[in-house]
Protein backbone atom coordinates (compact mmCIF):
# COMPACT_ATOMS: atom_id res chain seq x y z
CA UNK A 1 0.00 0.00 0.00
CA UNK A 2 0.85 3.22 -0.55
CA UNK A 3 -0.02 6.49 1.26
CA UNK A 4 0.05 9.62 -1.27
CA UNK A 5 -0.42 13.13 0.20
CA UNK A 6 -1.23 15.90 -2.56
CA UNK A 7 -0.84 19.26 -1.21
CA UNK A 8 -3.11 21.56 -3.52
CA UNK A 9 -5.12 25.08 -4.38
CA UNK A 10 -7.79 24.81 -1.78
CA UNK A 11 -10.09 25.77 -5.10
CA UNK A 12 -8.70 22.67 -6.71
CA UNK A 13 -10.60 20.24 -4.00
CA UNK A 14 -13.98 19.94 -6.49
CA UNK A 15 -12.22 18.68 -9.44
CA UNK A 16 -9.44 16.67 -7.32
CA UNK A 17 -12.36 14.68 -5.52
CA UNK A 18 -14.49 13.98 -8.83
CA UNK A 19 -11.18 12.86 -10.34
CA UNK A 20 -10.82 10.37 -7.31
CA UNK A 21 -14.37 8.98 -7.49
CA UNK A 22 -14.00 8.38 -11.12
CA UNK A 23 -11.48 5.86 -10.50
CA UNK A 24 -12.75 3.74 -7.35
CA UNK A 25 -10.86 6.08 -4.97
CA UNK A 26 -13.10 6.38 -1.39
CA UNK A 27 -11.39 7.39 1.08
CA UNK A 28 -9.98 10.69 1.38
CA UNK A 29 -8.93 12.79 4.59
CA UNK A 30 -8.50 16.87 3.82
CA UNK A 31 -6.69 19.07 6.17
CA UNK A 32 -6.50 22.57 5.60
CA UNK A 33 -2.64 23.64 6.20
CA UNK A 34 -0.62 26.82 5.09
CA UNK A 35 2.81 26.30 3.77
CA UNK A 36 5.12 27.45 0.84
CA UNK A 37 7.07 26.13 -2.01
CA UNK A 38 9.49 28.18 -3.89
CA UNK A 39 6.63 30.71 -4.69
CA UNK A 40 6.63 33.77 -3.35
CA UNK A 41 3.42 35.00 -0.62
CA UNK A 42 1.38 38.30 -1.32
CA UNK A 43 1.08 41.50 0.03
CA UNK A 44 -1.43 42.81 2.79
CA UNK A 45 -2.48 46.21 3.46
CA UNK A 46 -4.27 47.14 6.66
CA UNK A 47 -4.51 50.96 7.47
CA UNK A 48 -1.81 51.34 5.33
CA UNK A 49 0.56 49.06 7.34
CA UNK A 50 2.16 46.26 4.67
CA UNK A 51 2.26 42.97 5.80
CA UNK A 52 4.22 39.89 3.33
CA UNK A 53 2.33 36.97 3.98
CA UNK A 54 4.54 34.02 3.06
CA UNK A 55 2.68 31.27 4.80
CA UNK A 56 -0.28 30.83 2.23
CA UNK A 57 -3.57 28.18 2.38
CA UNK A 58 -3.40 25.15 1.23
CA UNK A 59 -5.73 21.92 1.08
CA UNK A 60 -3.66 18.44 2.21
CA UNK A 61 -5.05 15.58 0.61
CA UNK A 62 -4.33 12.08 2.04
CA UNK A 63 -5.30 8.83 0.66
CA UNK A 64 -4.13 5.11 0.97
CA UNK A 65 -4.06 2.77 -2.48
CA UNK A 66 -2.68 -0.57 -3.32
CA UNK A 67 0.32 0.01 -4.87
CA UNK A 68 -0.30 -1.20 -8.38
CA UNK A 69 -2.90 1.51 -8.36
CA UNK A 70 -0.05 4.15 -7.69
CA UNK A 71 0.80 6.01 -11.10
CA UNK A 72 -3.25 5.69 -11.96
CA UNK A 73 -3.68 7.69 -9.16
CA UNK A 74 -1.14 9.90 -9.44
CA UNK A 75 -1.85 10.88 -13.04
CA UNK A 76 -5.55 11.24 -12.08
CA UNK A 77 -5.14 14.02 -9.10
CA UNK A 78 -2.73 15.60 -11.19
CA UNK A 79 -4.28 16.09 -14.32
CA UNK A 80 -7.42 17.29 -11.72
CA UNK A 81 -5.18 20.29 -10.17
CA UNK A 82 -2.73 21.69 -12.74
CA UNK A 83 -3.40 25.07 -13.94
CA UNK A 84 0.65 25.09 -15.22
CA UNK A 85 1.37 28.27 -12.82
CA UNK A 86 3.36 28.17 -10.00
CA UNK A 87 1.50 27.49 -6.71
CA UNK A 88 -0.14 24.40 -7.85
CA UNK A 89 1.43 22.43 -5.38
CA UNK A 90 3.52 18.97 -4.85
CA UNK A 91 2.60 15.20 -4.36
CA UNK A 92 4.45 12.80 -2.04
CA UNK A 93 4.34 9.27 -1.87
CA UNK A 94 5.34 6.97 0.68
CA UNK A 95 5.19 3.16 1.34
CA UNK A 96 2.18 2.15 4.42
CA UNK A 97 3.19 -0.95 6.80
CA UNK A 98 -0.26 -1.59 7.80
CA UNK A 99 -4.01 -0.48 7.49
CA UNK A 100 -6.89 -1.27 10.17
CA UNK A 101 -10.33 -1.16 9.88
CA UNK A 102 -11.75 -0.48 13.49
CA UNK A 103 -15.35 -1.39 12.97
CA UNK A 104 -14.47 -4.61 12.27
CA UNK A 105 -10.38 -5.22 12.87
CA UNK A 106 -10.28 -6.44 8.93
CA UNK A 107 -5.83 -5.36 7.58
CA UNK A 108 -4.46 -4.97 4.16
CA UNK A 109 -5.53 -3.60 0.97
CA UNK A 110 -9.26 -5.04 1.96
CA UNK A 111 -9.43 -2.58 4.91
CA UNK A 112 -9.00 0.80 2.35
CA UNK B 1 -29.08 73.11 20.97
CA UNK B 2 -32.27 74.94 21.16
CA UNK B 3 -34.53 74.55 18.39
CA UNK B 4 -37.41 76.47 16.70
CA UNK B 5 -40.75 75.49 17.86
CA UNK B 6 -43.11 75.23 15.11
CA UNK B 7 -45.90 75.94 17.27
CA UNK B 8 -44.38 78.95 19.11
CA UNK B 9 -46.57 80.78 16.21
CA UNK B 10 -49.72 79.30 16.98
CA UNK B 11 -49.82 79.55 20.77
CA UNK B 12 -48.81 83.02 20.46
CA UNK B 13 -52.04 83.26 17.96
CA UNK B 14 -53.99 81.88 20.46
CA UNK B 15 -52.60 83.67 23.49
CA UNK B 16 -53.78 86.79 22.18
CA UNK B 17 -57.20 85.64 21.08
CA UNK B 18 -57.45 85.07 24.56
CA UNK B 19 -57.31 88.10 25.30
CA UNK B 20 -60.16 89.07 23.47
CA UNK B 21 -62.28 85.54 23.91
CA UNK B 22 -65.63 85.21 26.05
CA UNK B 23 -65.09 82.47 29.50
CA UNK B 24 -66.59 79.46 27.73
CA UNK B 25 -64.33 79.61 24.44
CA UNK B 26 -60.79 80.87 26.76
CA UNK B 27 -61.42 77.76 28.65
CA UNK B 28 -61.66 75.62 25.26
CA UNK B 29 -58.53 77.47 24.11
CA UNK B 30 -56.57 77.09 27.26
CA UNK B 31 -57.82 73.13 26.46
CA UNK B 32 -56.48 73.24 22.73
CA UNK B 33 -53.01 74.84 24.05
CA UNK B 34 -52.68 71.99 26.57
CA UNK B 35 -53.53 69.23 23.18
CA UNK B 36 -50.82 71.37 21.02
CA UNK B 37 -48.10 71.19 23.34
CA UNK B 38 -48.81 67.69 24.61
CA UNK B 39 -48.64 66.08 20.90
CA UNK B 40 -45.78 68.16 20.28
CA UNK B 41 -44.07 66.77 23.62
CA UNK B 42 -45.14 63.21 22.67
CA UNK B 43 -43.50 63.44 19.03
CA UNK B 44 -40.53 64.95 20.58
CA UNK B 45 -40.25 62.62 23.12
CA UNK B 46 -40.61 59.71 21.08
CA UNK B 47 -38.20 60.54 18.59
CA UNK B 48 -35.45 60.95 21.99
CA UNK B 49 -35.93 57.99 23.40
CA UNK B 50 -35.58 56.54 20.03
CA UNK B 51 -32.14 58.69 19.52
CA UNK B 52 -30.69 57.58 23.16
CA UNK B 53 -31.54 53.76 22.39
CA UNK B 54 -29.70 54.32 18.49
CA UNK B 55 -26.84 55.91 20.57
CA UNK B 56 -26.21 53.20 23.00
CA UNK B 57 -26.08 50.98 20.32
CA UNK B 58 -23.29 53.15 18.97
CA UNK B 59 -20.98 51.52 21.78
CA UNK B 60 -22.96 47.91 21.62
CA UNK B 61 -22.47 46.61 19.58
CA UNK B 62 -21.24 49.43 16.83
CA UNK B 63 -18.10 50.25 18.76
CA UNK B 64 -17.70 47.01 20.35
CA UNK B 65 -17.91 44.74 17.01
CA UNK B 66 -15.69 47.94 15.24
CA UNK B 67 -12.89 47.29 17.56
CA UNK B 68 -12.88 43.48 18.30
CA UNK B 69 -12.86 42.50 14.29
CA UNK B 70 -9.74 44.88 14.48
CA UNK B 71 -7.75 42.76 17.26
CA UNK B 72 -6.19 39.27 17.11
CA UNK B 73 -8.52 36.69 17.77
CA UNK B 74 -7.08 36.23 21.34
CA UNK B 75 -8.62 39.38 22.80
CA UNK B 76 -11.64 39.09 20.91
CA UNK B 77 -13.80 39.54 24.42
CA UNK B 78 -11.89 41.56 26.56
CA UNK B 79 -11.87 44.14 23.78
CA UNK B 80 -15.73 44.05 23.29
CA UNK B 81 -16.06 44.23 27.41
CA UNK B 82 -14.15 47.07 27.34
CA UNK B 83 -17.12 48.77 25.53
CA UNK B 84 -19.82 46.75 27.64
CA UNK B 85 -18.13 47.54 30.83
CA UNK B 86 -18.35 51.39 29.86
CA UNK B 87 -22.39 50.99 29.32
CA UNK B 88 -23.01 49.30 32.99
CA UNK B 89 -19.95 51.33 34.43
CA UNK B 90 -20.37 54.81 33.67
CA UNK B 91 -24.15 54.72 33.68
CA UNK B 92 -24.01 54.18 37.70
CA UNK B 93 -21.33 57.26 37.41
CA UNK B 94 -23.98 58.90 35.91
CA UNK B 95 -26.70 58.45 37.96
CA UNK B 96 -24.90 59.25 41.23
CA UNK B 97 -23.47 62.58 40.02
CA UNK B 98 -22.16 62.67 36.76
CA UNK B 99 -25.18 64.05 35.32
CA UNK B 100 -25.49 66.91 37.80
CA UNK B 101 -21.78 67.70 37.38
CA UNK B 102 -22.59 68.06 33.46
CA UNK B 103 -25.95 69.86 33.42
CA UNK B 104 -26.77 71.50 36.57
CA UNK B 105 -25.74 75.18 36.96
CA UNK B 106 -22.86 75.36 38.92
CA UNK B 107 -19.21 77.62 38.21
CA UNK B 108 -18.77 77.60 34.52
CA UNK B 109 -15.90 74.50 34.80
CA UNK B 110 -18.68 72.24 36.59
CA UNK B 111 -22.31 71.61 37.48
CA UNK B 112 -23.34 71.81 41.36
CA UNK B 113 -25.20 68.09 42.75
CA UNK B 114 -28.05 69.07 42.88
CA UNK B 115 -29.06 66.72 40.63
CA UNK B 116 -27.33 63.80 42.76
CA UNK B 117 -28.98 60.28 42.75
CA UNK B 118 -30.98 62.61 39.94
CA UNK B 119 -33.09 64.48 42.57
CA UNK B 120 -35.94 66.29 40.59
CA UNK B 121 -34.78 64.36 37.14
CA UNK B 122 -38.44 63.30 36.03
CA UNK B 123 -41.02 63.75 34.27
CA UNK B 124 -41.30 67.90 33.74
CA UNK B 125 -39.18 69.24 31.42
CA UNK B 126 -36.03 71.41 32.06
CA UNK B 127 -36.35 74.37 30.03
CA UNK B 128 -33.07 75.12 29.77
CA UNK B 129 -31.93 72.65 28.09
CA UNK B 130 -35.52 70.80 26.08
CA UNK B 131 -38.31 72.13 26.74
CA UNK B 132 -40.65 69.73 24.95
CA UNK B 133 -39.15 66.40 26.32
CA UNK B 134 -39.46 64.91 30.32
CA UNK B 135 -35.79 66.38 32.13
CA UNK B 136 -35.63 62.23 32.36
CA UNK B 137 -35.07 61.51 28.28
CA UNK B 138 -32.45 64.45 28.26
CA UNK B 139 -30.83 62.88 31.01
CA UNK B 140 -30.94 59.29 29.65
CA UNK B 141 -30.02 60.63 26.12
CA UNK B 142 -26.91 62.54 27.26
CA UNK B 143 -25.62 59.22 29.16
CA UNK B 144 -25.06 57.81 26.07
CA UNK B 145 -23.17 60.05 24.92
CA UNK B 146 -20.66 59.84 28.24
CA UNK B 147 -20.57 56.22 27.76
CA UNK B 148 -19.25 55.85 24.29
CA UNK B 149 -16.20 59.00 24.51
CA UNK B 150 -14.07 56.74 26.95
CA UNK B 151 -15.35 53.52 24.98
CA UNK B 152 -13.54 54.79 22.30
CA UNK B 153 -10.40 55.69 24.29
CA UNK B 154 -9.92 51.89 24.85
CA UNK B 155 -9.08 51.53 21.29
CA UNK B 156 -5.90 53.26 22.02
CA UNK B 157 -4.57 50.82 24.32
CA UNK B 158 -5.93 47.90 22.60
CA UNK B 159 -4.63 44.09 23.51
CA UNK B 160 -2.59 44.72 26.67
CA UNK B 161 -4.23 46.81 29.40
CA UNK B 162 -5.69 44.93 32.40
CA UNK B 163 -9.77 44.98 32.83
CA UNK B 164 -9.69 46.39 36.45
CA UNK B 165 -6.95 49.15 35.18
CA UNK B 166 -8.99 50.29 32.60
CA UNK B 167 -12.42 50.67 34.88
CA UNK B 168 -10.64 52.48 36.90
CA UNK B 169 -8.86 54.98 34.66
CA UNK B 170 -12.35 55.37 32.71
CA UNK B 171 -14.34 56.60 36.12
CA UNK B 172 -11.14 58.74 37.27
CA UNK B 173 -11.28 59.93 33.45
CA UNK B 174 -14.99 60.79 33.07
CA UNK B 175 -14.48 62.92 36.16
CA UNK B 176 -11.21 64.74 34.86
CA UNK B 177 -11.77 65.26 31.50
CA UNK B 178 -15.27 64.40 30.29
CA UNK B 179 -17.62 65.62 32.68
CA UNK B 180 -15.46 69.26 33.06
CA UNK B 181 -15.22 69.56 28.94
CA UNK B 182 -19.26 68.26 28.91
CA UNK B 183 -20.42 70.61 31.39
CA UNK B 184 -18.10 73.85 29.94
CA UNK B 185 -19.12 73.15 26.23
CA UNK B 186 -23.08 71.72 26.90
CA UNK B 187 -23.94 73.24 30.72
CA UNK B 188 -25.84 76.33 31.41
CA UNK B 189 -23.27 79.02 32.29
CA UNK B 190 -20.46 76.77 30.74
CA UNK B 191 -17.36 78.50 30.01
CA UNK B 192 -17.16 77.96 26.35
CA UNK B 193 -21.40 77.83 25.83
CA UNK B 194 -22.32 79.53 23.06
CA UNK B 195 -26.14 79.57 24.02
CA UNK B 196 -26.21 79.47 27.51
CA UNK B 197 -23.79 81.98 28.76
CA UNK B 198 -20.73 81.07 27.88
CA UNK B 199 -17.31 83.11 27.73
CA UNK B 200 -16.17 81.82 24.65
CA UNK B 201 -19.14 80.77 22.79
CA UNK B 202 -17.81 77.50 20.83
CA UNK B 203 -20.06 75.80 18.35
CA UNK B 204 -20.73 72.21 19.70
CA UNK B 205 -23.68 70.63 18.21
CA UNK B 206 -23.40 66.74 18.86
CA UNK B 207 -20.15 66.84 20.25
CA UNK B 208 -16.38 67.07 18.41
CA UNK B 209 -14.90 68.82 21.19
CA UNK B 210 -17.04 67.21 24.22
CA UNK B 211 -16.61 63.90 22.92
CA UNK B 212 -14.01 63.05 19.53
CA UNK B 213 -11.37 65.82 20.85
CA UNK B 214 -11.51 64.97 24.55
CA UNK B 215 -11.56 60.82 23.70
CA UNK B 216 -8.96 61.10 20.32
CA UNK B 217 -6.03 62.92 22.18
CA UNK B 218 -6.56 61.22 25.68
CA UNK B 219 -6.42 58.22 22.95
CA UNK B 220 -2.42 59.59 22.00
CA UNK B 221 -1.66 60.17 25.84
CA UNK B 222 -2.63 56.83 26.61
CA UNK B 223 -0.86 55.26 23.52
CA UNK B 224 2.42 56.48 24.83
CA UNK B 225 1.84 56.41 28.20
CA UNK B 226 1.04 52.49 28.65
CA UNK B 227 3.59 51.54 25.47
CA UNK B 228 3.72 49.35 22.50
CA UNK B 229 2.19 46.08 22.40
CA UNK B 230 4.56 43.41 22.39
CA UNK B 231 6.07 42.53 19.10
CA UNK B 232 4.62 46.10 17.42
CA UNK B 233 5.48 46.96 14.80
CA UNK B 234 7.48 44.13 13.39
CA UNK B 235 5.49 41.52 13.74
CA UNK B 236 2.40 40.76 12.41
CA UNK B 237 -0.32 42.34 14.18
CA UNK B 238 -3.52 41.87 11.70
CA UNK B 239 -7.10 42.51 12.75
CA UNK B 240 -8.68 38.69 12.92
CA UNK B 241 -12.61 39.14 11.49
CA UNK B 242 -12.61 42.42 9.24
CA UNK B 243 -16.31 41.17 8.95
CA UNK B 244 -17.11 41.90 12.35
CA UNK B 245 -15.41 45.65 12.01
CA UNK B 246 -17.56 46.01 9.14
CA UNK B 247 -20.64 45.15 10.94
CA UNK B 248 -19.39 47.36 13.89
CA UNK B 249 -18.94 50.11 11.02
CA UNK B 250 -22.36 49.84 9.57
CA UNK B 251 -24.05 49.90 13.10
CA UNK B 252 -22.33 53.12 13.84
CA UNK B 253 -23.33 54.97 10.47
CA UNK B 254 -26.67 54.28 11.38
CA UNK B 255 -26.33 54.72 15.53
CA UNK B 256 -24.58 58.51 14.90
CA UNK B 257 -28.34 59.52 13.09
CA UNK B 258 -29.01 59.28 16.90
CA UNK B 259 -26.06 60.95 17.94
CA UNK B 260 -26.06 63.92 15.61
CA UNK B 261 -29.96 64.55 14.52
CA UNK B 262 -30.75 63.46 17.98
CA UNK B 263 -28.42 66.45 19.48
CA UNK B 264 -31.60 68.68 18.11
CA UNK B 265 -33.34 67.68 21.05
CA UNK B 266 -36.57 67.67 19.45
CA UNK B 267 -37.96 66.08 16.08
CA UNK B 268 -37.51 69.26 14.26
CA UNK B 269 -35.92 70.99 11.27
CA UNK B 270 -32.80 70.94 12.47
CA UNK B 271 -32.92 67.49 13.09
CA UNK B 272 -33.58 66.48 9.59
CA UNK B 273 -30.92 69.34 8.67
CA UNK B 274 -28.47 67.20 11.07
CA UNK B 275 -29.28 64.05 10.04
CA UNK B 276 -28.56 64.98 6.30
CA UNK B 277 -25.14 66.36 6.94
CA UNK B 278 -24.24 63.51 9.16
CA UNK B 279 -25.07 61.53 6.54
CA UNK B 280 -23.25 63.42 3.68
CA UNK B 281 -20.01 63.61 5.69
CA UNK B 282 -20.09 59.78 6.14
CA UNK B 283 -20.34 59.11 2.20
CA UNK B 284 -17.93 61.67 1.54
CA UNK B 285 -15.67 60.41 4.32
CA UNK B 286 -15.92 56.92 2.94
CA UNK B 287 -15.11 58.06 -0.74
CA UNK B 288 -12.26 59.96 -0.26
CA UNK B 289 -10.58 57.40 2.41
CA UNK B 290 -11.04 55.09 -0.65
CA UNK B 291 -9.90 57.19 -3.45
CA UNK B 292 -6.39 57.93 -1.33
CA UNK B 293 -5.93 54.36 -0.85
CA UNK B 294 -6.68 53.65 -4.48
CA UNK B 295 -3.67 56.54 -5.15
CA UNK B 296 -1.34 55.23 -2.81
CA UNK B 297 -1.95 51.42 -3.21
CA UNK B 298 -3.95 50.62 -6.05
CA UNK B 299 -6.43 48.73 -3.84
CA UNK B 300 -9.51 50.75 -2.03
CA UNK B 301 -9.66 48.52 0.90
CA UNK B 302 -12.81 47.10 2.76
CA UNK B 303 -11.29 48.35 6.27
CA UNK B 304 -10.32 51.56 4.73
CA UNK B 305 -14.09 52.17 3.29
CA UNK B 306 -15.38 51.57 6.86
CA UNK B 307 -12.97 53.69 8.43
CA UNK B 308 -13.39 56.92 5.92
CA UNK B 309 -16.59 56.73 7.40
CA UNK B 310 -16.36 56.68 10.51
CA UNK B 311 -13.53 59.46 10.14
CA UNK B 312 -16.57 61.35 8.29
CA UNK B 313 -18.93 60.78 11.10
CA UNK B 314 -16.85 61.89 13.53
CA UNK B 315 -15.33 65.17 11.69
CA UNK B 316 -19.22 66.14 10.61
CA UNK B 317 -20.07 66.12 14.38
CA UNK B 318 -19.22 69.45 15.90
CA UNK B 319 -20.89 71.15 12.72
CA UNK B 320 -23.71 69.04 12.17
CA UNK B 321 -26.54 71.14 13.25
CA UNK B 322 -24.71 74.34 12.06
CA UNK B 323 -24.02 73.66 8.33
CA UNK B 324 -25.53 73.11 5.05
CA UNK B 325 -24.97 69.59 3.32
CA UNK B 326 -22.61 70.31 0.97
CA UNK B 327 -20.64 72.19 3.38
CA UNK B 328 -20.83 68.71 5.23
CA UNK B 329 -19.72 67.14 2.05
CA UNK B 330 -16.53 69.43 2.03
CA UNK B 331 -16.05 67.85 5.56
CA UNK B 332 -16.58 64.38 4.93
CA UNK B 333 -13.83 64.73 2.17
CA UNK B 334 -11.62 66.51 4.07
CA UNK B 335 -11.93 63.84 6.99
CA UNK B 336 -11.51 60.71 5.20
CA UNK B 337 -8.14 62.56 3.28
CA UNK B 338 -6.42 63.86 6.38
CA UNK B 339 -7.18 60.85 8.83
CA UNK B 340 -6.06 58.49 6.16
CA UNK B 341 -2.67 60.55 5.72
CA UNK B 342 -2.81 60.01 9.93
CA UNK B 343 -3.25 56.71 10.56
CA UNK B 344 -0.75 55.80 7.78
CA UNK B 345 1.60 58.20 7.27
CA UNK B 346 1.99 60.07 10.46
CA UNK B 347 1.86 57.21 13.32
CA UNK B 348 4.72 55.30 11.31
CA UNK B 349 6.70 58.09 11.54
CA UNK B 350 5.94 59.22 14.93
CA UNK B 351 6.36 55.90 16.32
CA UNK B 352 2.86 55.11 18.75
CA UNK B 353 1.14 52.31 18.91
CA UNK B 354 -2.12 54.02 19.22
CA UNK B 355 -3.56 50.44 17.95
CA UNK B 356 -6.90 51.18 16.53
CA UNK B 357 -6.14 54.51 15.66
CA UNK B 358 -8.27 56.67 18.01
CA UNK B 359 -6.21 59.61 17.76
CA UNK B 360 -5.88 59.36 13.88
CA UNK B 361 -9.58 59.52 13.23
CA UNK B 362 -11.35 60.70 16.41
CA UNK B 363 -8.69 62.93 17.63
CA UNK B 364 -7.41 64.60 14.25
CA UNK B 365 -11.14 64.62 12.92
CA UNK B 366 -12.75 66.18 15.58
CA UNK B 367 -9.92 68.81 15.83
CA UNK B 368 -10.67 69.51 12.11
CA UNK B 369 -14.43 69.11 12.42
CA UNK B 370 -13.73 71.95 15.41
CA UNK B 371 -12.32 74.46 13.26
CA UNK B 372 -14.59 73.63 9.94
CA UNK B 373 -17.15 74.42 12.17
CA UNK B 374 -16.25 77.66 12.55
CA UNK B 375 -15.80 78.48 9.25
CA UNK B 376 -19.00 76.67 7.60
CA UNK B 377 -21.66 77.47 10.62
CA UNK B 378 -24.58 79.49 9.09
CA UNK B 379 -27.51 80.78 10.22
CA UNK B 380 -29.30 79.54 7.29
CA UNK B 381 -29.42 76.21 8.86
CA UNK B 382 -29.01 76.93 12.51
CA UNK B 383 -31.19 80.89 14.04
CA UNK B 384 -30.78 79.87 17.86
CA UNK B 385 -28.38 82.27 18.27
CA UNK B 386 -29.93 85.60 18.03
CA UNK B 387 -29.36 89.03 18.19
CA UNK B 388 -29.77 92.42 20.28
CA UNK B 389 -32.56 92.79 17.41
CA UNK B 390 -33.83 89.83 17.07
CA UNK B 391 -32.42 88.48 14.21
CA UNK B 392 -30.69 85.15 13.84
CA UNK B 393 -26.74 85.92 14.73
CA UNK B 394 -23.81 85.37 12.21
CA UNK B 395 -22.47 81.87 13.01
CA UNK B 396 -19.62 81.02 11.03
CA UNK B 397 -17.08 82.52 8.95
CA UNK B 398 -19.07 81.73 5.72
CA UNK B 399 -22.05 84.22 7.65
CA UNK B 400 -19.21 86.55 8.10
CA UNK B 401 -18.37 86.12 11.39
CA UNK B 402 -14.09 84.56 11.05
CA UNK B 403 -13.48 85.16 14.55
CA UNK B 404 -15.51 82.27 15.43
CA UNK B 405 -13.13 80.42 14.03
CA UNK B 406 -10.85 81.13 16.65
CA UNK B 407 -13.43 80.92 19.39
CA UNK B 408 -13.55 77.10 18.39
CA UNK B 409 -9.73 76.93 18.34
CA UNK B 410 -9.71 78.17 21.93
CA UNK B 411 -12.85 75.21 22.65
CA UNK B 412 -10.26 72.51 21.24
CA UNK B 413 -7.26 74.08 23.04
CA UNK B 414 -9.18 73.38 26.38
CA UNK B 415 -10.49 70.37 25.50
CA UNK B 416 -7.22 69.11 24.44
CA UNK B 417 -5.58 70.63 27.46
CA UNK B 418 -7.86 69.14 30.17
CA UNK B 419 -7.87 65.75 27.74
CA UNK B 420 -3.95 65.80 28.27
CA UNK B 421 -3.10 66.48 31.80
CA UNK B 422 -7.06 64.75 32.98
CA UNK B 423 -5.48 61.28 31.19
CA UNK B 424 -2.60 61.48 33.17
CA UNK B 425 -3.49 61.69 36.29
CA UNK B 426 -5.88 59.68 35.85
CA UNK B 427 -2.93 57.07 34.18
CA UNK B 428 -0.65 57.88 37.83
CA UNK B 429 -3.42 57.26 40.35
CA UNK B 430 -4.64 54.16 38.73
CA UNK B 431 -0.90 53.15 38.11
CA UNK B 432 -0.22 53.23 41.50
CA UNK B 433 -3.55 51.50 43.39
CA UNK B 434 -3.23 48.70 40.48
CA UNK B 435 -0.88 47.58 37.32
CA UNK B 436 -2.18 48.63 34.02
CA UNK B 437 -0.23 46.78 31.92
CA UNK B 438 -0.65 42.62 31.13
CA UNK B 439 2.49 40.46 31.67
CA UNK B 440 4.36 40.21 28.60
CA UNK B 441 3.21 36.29 29.25
CA UNK B 442 -0.38 37.33 29.61
CA UNK B 443 -0.39 39.56 26.50
CA UNK B 444 0.86 36.66 24.54
CA UNK B 445 -1.74 34.26 26.01
CA UNK B 446 -4.03 37.10 25.18
CA UNK B 447 -6.88 39.14 27.20
CA UNK B 448 -9.75 36.86 26.87
CA UNK B 449 -7.80 33.59 28.81
CA UNK B 450 -5.65 36.26 30.99
CA UNK B 451 -8.31 38.48 32.07
CA UNK B 452 -11.79 36.68 31.76
CA UNK B 453 -11.23 33.13 31.52
CA UNK B 454 -12.93 32.07 28.43
CA UNK B 455 -12.37 32.38 24.81
CA UNK B 456 -14.52 34.11 21.59
CA UNK B 457 -13.96 31.24 19.40
CA UNK B 458 -14.61 28.12 20.57
CA UNK B 459 -15.24 26.08 16.65
CA UNK B 460 -13.99 22.42 18.09
CA UNK B 461 -16.99 21.87 20.87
Amino acid sequence: MVKIEAVIQPSKLDSAREALRNIGIDGLTVSQVRGHGRQKGHKEVYRGREYQVDLLHKLKLEMVAPSSRKDEVIAALVEAVRTGAIGDGKIFVSEVAEAIRIRDDSRGEGAL
Amino acid sequence: MLSNRVFAGLLLFSSSALAVAPPADRAELRALQAAVAASQSAGDNAWMLMCAALVLMMTGPGLALFYCGLVRKKNVLGTMMQSFAMMAVITLLWAVCGYSLVFAPGNPFLGDLRYMFLRGVGGEPNATYAPTIPHQTFMIYQLMFAIITPALITGAFAERVRFRAMVMFSTLWAFFVYFPVAHMVWGTGGFLNAFLGGKYPVFDFAGGTVVHITSGFSALVTAIYIGKRVGYPHEKIVPHNLVLSFIGACLLWVGWFGFNAGSALAASSLATSAFVATHFAAAAGAVSWMAAERLRNGKPSALGAISGAVAGLATVTQGAGFVQPFSAVLIGLVAGGLCYFMVTKAKEKLGYDDSLDVFGVHGIGGLAGCLLTGVFATRVVNSALKLANGQPAPLGWIDGNPAQVLNQLIGAAIGIGLGVVGTLLALKITGLVTPLRMYEREEDSGMDLTLHGEEGYNFET
